[in-house]
């Protein structure tokens, strides 16, 4: 194996053999890059849809009023209904052991001033636990507390985006800014990974929002998680009796199907889970497809390179070539060739990925990458494949007399 | 040098069996040069492919300076044929993206021997037969002539005891025929045992002793006047 000899004696053949070289080289190469490019792209794939999906809390019910449907106890159909703080405590007083986190939510957009800058963004107004919900990340300063509830302070947290927008930089706490004409203090910047909508995103106390909204306690709607260890039957029993407290305590008909909308994330993360798993199962088909044509291609022509040595190996073998010899031979050549040029398909093929891979955000491929041990691995089966393939015609070929090899056609 | 007795060979034709070697006897001595001949069919190439250990007879024995030559399997063939014989054939069988003097060199990689004595011996073979400037040519950049002395050279390379010659001037002209059979008149002088496989009567009437087979049988065994004079 390690004979320095046999090394000379195969690189000369691979340099005087150029063209079979090429192909069986191109071929590995090829297959290895096709590979790398796909599954990187249904990796970038899969990426962008979780963090369209995934990113907030999974065990989230978004609990909206609506207008009624049914005439009930009095009370007319199309009834608006609304939600108000008392409605919270009582929740919370009611459901305690079902729920971990709770904020109401109250939508507005605004426009935010900083001395010449100025721009419009959502604001969410929100209580202390709405941090947990969206998992938002603090980088500078702190998220709104009970305090600032109770006291209703004009108190900001600001996205990154809206930090960098306004102000050019993202330490910025203490900073005023003006939103539609009230001027806000910054106590907080965050993060958050679910992209570049919910980073221009303003958050503020919900009760300084009611205290503007002309000192009424409405809310918008409010978000709940519910304990994890509920899993999602428990989720379902507790998203059913939310509903049947929430008809009873806004006297909705229980056979009303509005009035009331409660979305269950879990719900929806479970049909999300399952696309995700269908788009891996596509990604990991398409990867395996690739390497499969790789390997016919390969064998192809391993069984070709073979048959067009039939002649070569017979002279060699009646000179003296023992069979075994021979089929090292064949075998440590197509495993020099198809392991360099597997790796120059691999290199190529990251390189490629992690070239293009940042201007195929528009294309819904977010961060297109193949797991270097993946990758490695593809590389490792195709050289196998090929090795076997050349293996299975160069042991035929040495086994055929020399004789038989030398008859002229 | 080889002794054969009594060496039967058949080759199944799907149900029947063809009998080609029918009990072939002879021997011959070092130092000979032996012309086999025969009509196609007669069973020539088969008693050269069971003598070059490419072929094994069904019964019989074949001795090769004094070994006996039985229980072949590949791996040993490989061995003996690289150490006891030297090959020419008649469409050379170089290997042809070799140069003439890798060619010639290359027995002796599977002898093991190291690269700069397998060149040098390679070179001095090249010059034996006349062709030292064509060394760095490929077989195809040689005519037939000059393709079966670097065939020779290579054969003689591994210093075999024996060198067979199937048909080593079928594909040559008649001019280069008589320079290739002088060339291995010459290293038979030199005292190396050789067979010459043939059906070319001016050819066998350059070697010292005709076997001549029909149907699978010795017909005819004979000196030829060559040997008197080389004696």
């Amino acid at each position: 194996m390690f004979d320095r000899d046999r090394w000379v004696e195969i690189f000369e053949t691979i340099r005087k053999n150029k063209l079979r070289t090429v192909l069986s080289g191109f071929t590995v190469a090829l297959g290895i890059f096709i590979f790398v490019i796909l599954y990187g792209l249904g990796n970038g794939l899969k990426n962008t849809f979780q963090q369209f999906f995934l990113d907030d809390a999974e065990n989230v019910l978004f609990v909206r009023p609506g207008r009624t449907s049914i005439p009930y106890k009095g009370y007319k159909s199309g009834r608006r209904i609304e939600f108000v703080n008392s409605d919270i405590s009582d929740i919370e007083g009611q459901f305690r052991y079902f729920i971990e986190y709770m904020t109401p939510r109250i939508f507005s957009s605004v426009r935010a001033t900083y001395e010449t800058e100025s721009e419009n963004y959502s604001n969410i107004s929100v209580g202390p636990d709405h941090q947990y919900i969206e998992k938002t990340v603090m980088m500078y300063g702190r998220y709104i507390n009970e305090q600032d509830l109770v006291t209703r302070e004009k108190y900001a947290v600001i996205g990154r985006l809206v930090a960098l927008d306004l102000f050019g930089q993202l330490d910025v706490v203490g900073h005023y800014i003006d939103l539609n004409g009230f001027a806000y203090r910054v106590i907080g910047v965050f993060q958050d990974s679910g992209g570049d909508n919910v980073e221009r995103t303003i958050y503020t106390p919900y009760t300084t929002q009611q205290l503007l909204n002309k000192s009424t306690d409405k809310i918008s709607m409010f978000a709940v998680t519910f304990r994890k260890e509920l899993g999602h039957r428990g989720s379902i029993i507790f998203e059913n009796k939310l509903r049947q407290y929430l008809k009873e305590k806004k006297v909705i008909s229980p056979r009303d199907p509005r009035g009331v909308w409660i979305n269950n994330l879990a719900d929806s993360l479970k049909r999300n889970q399952q696309f995700a798993g269908a788009l891996q199962t596509i990604v990991s088909v398409v990867g395996i497809g690739t390497l499969i044509a790789g390997i016919i291609g390969i064998s192809n022509i391993m069984v070709f390179v073979v048959k067009e040595r039939t002649k070569e190996l017979g002279i060699r073998k009646a000179i003296g070539a023992s069979p075994r010899s021979v089929i090292t031979m064949v075998l440590q050549e197509s495993i020099l060739i198809t392991t360099f040029s597997g790796y120059a398909g691999l290199f190529l093929g990251i390189l490629m990925l992690s070239s293009v891979g940042e201007r195929l955000d528009e294309y819904f491929i977010t961060n297109p990458y193949i797991n270097l041990n993946t990758a490695i691995f593809a590389t490792i089966v195709l050289v196998v494949c090929g090795g076997i393939a050349g293996y299975i015609p160069a042991k035929r070929a040495a086994s055929i007399k020399p004789i038989v090899a030398l008859r002229d056609e | 040098m080889i002794k054969l007795e009594n060496i039967h060979k058949s080759y199944k034709m799907g149900s029947s069996a063809l009998h080609v070697l029918k009990g072939i006897n002879f021997e011959v001595e070092s130092g000979e040069l032996v012309a086999i001949m025969g009509s196609s069919g007669s069973g020539k190439s088969t008693l050269l492919n069971i003598l070059g250990m490419l072929d094994i007879a069904d019964k019989g024995l074949y001795q090769l300076d004094g070994t006996p030559i039985e229980k072949l399997n590949e791996k040993r063939a490989a061995r003996y044929r690289n150490h006891f014989l030297g090959f020419v054939f008649q469409s050379f069988n170089l290997i042809n993206y070799k140069s003439a003097l890798e060619n010639v060199a290359l027995p002796l990689y599977y002898q093991g021997v190291g690269r700069k004595e397998r060149q040098k011996s390679a070179m001095e073979l090249l010059e034996r037969v006349g062709l030292e400037p064509w060394a760095k040519h490929l077989p195809n950049e040689l005519s037939g002539g000059q393709k079966q002395r670097v065939a020779i050279a290579r054969a003689l390379v591994s210093k075999p005891k024996v060198v067979l010659a199937d048909e080593p001037t079928g594909a040559l002209d008649s001019k280069t025929s008589y320079e290739v059979m002088e060339l291995i008149k010459e290293i038979n002088n030199e005292g190396k045992t050789i067979l010459v496989v043939t059906h070319e009567r001016d050819i066998s009437q350059m070697c010292n002793r005709i076997v001549r087979l029909r149907d699978g049988e010795v017909a005819e065994d004979f000196l030829t006047s060559n040997r008197v004079i080389n004696h």
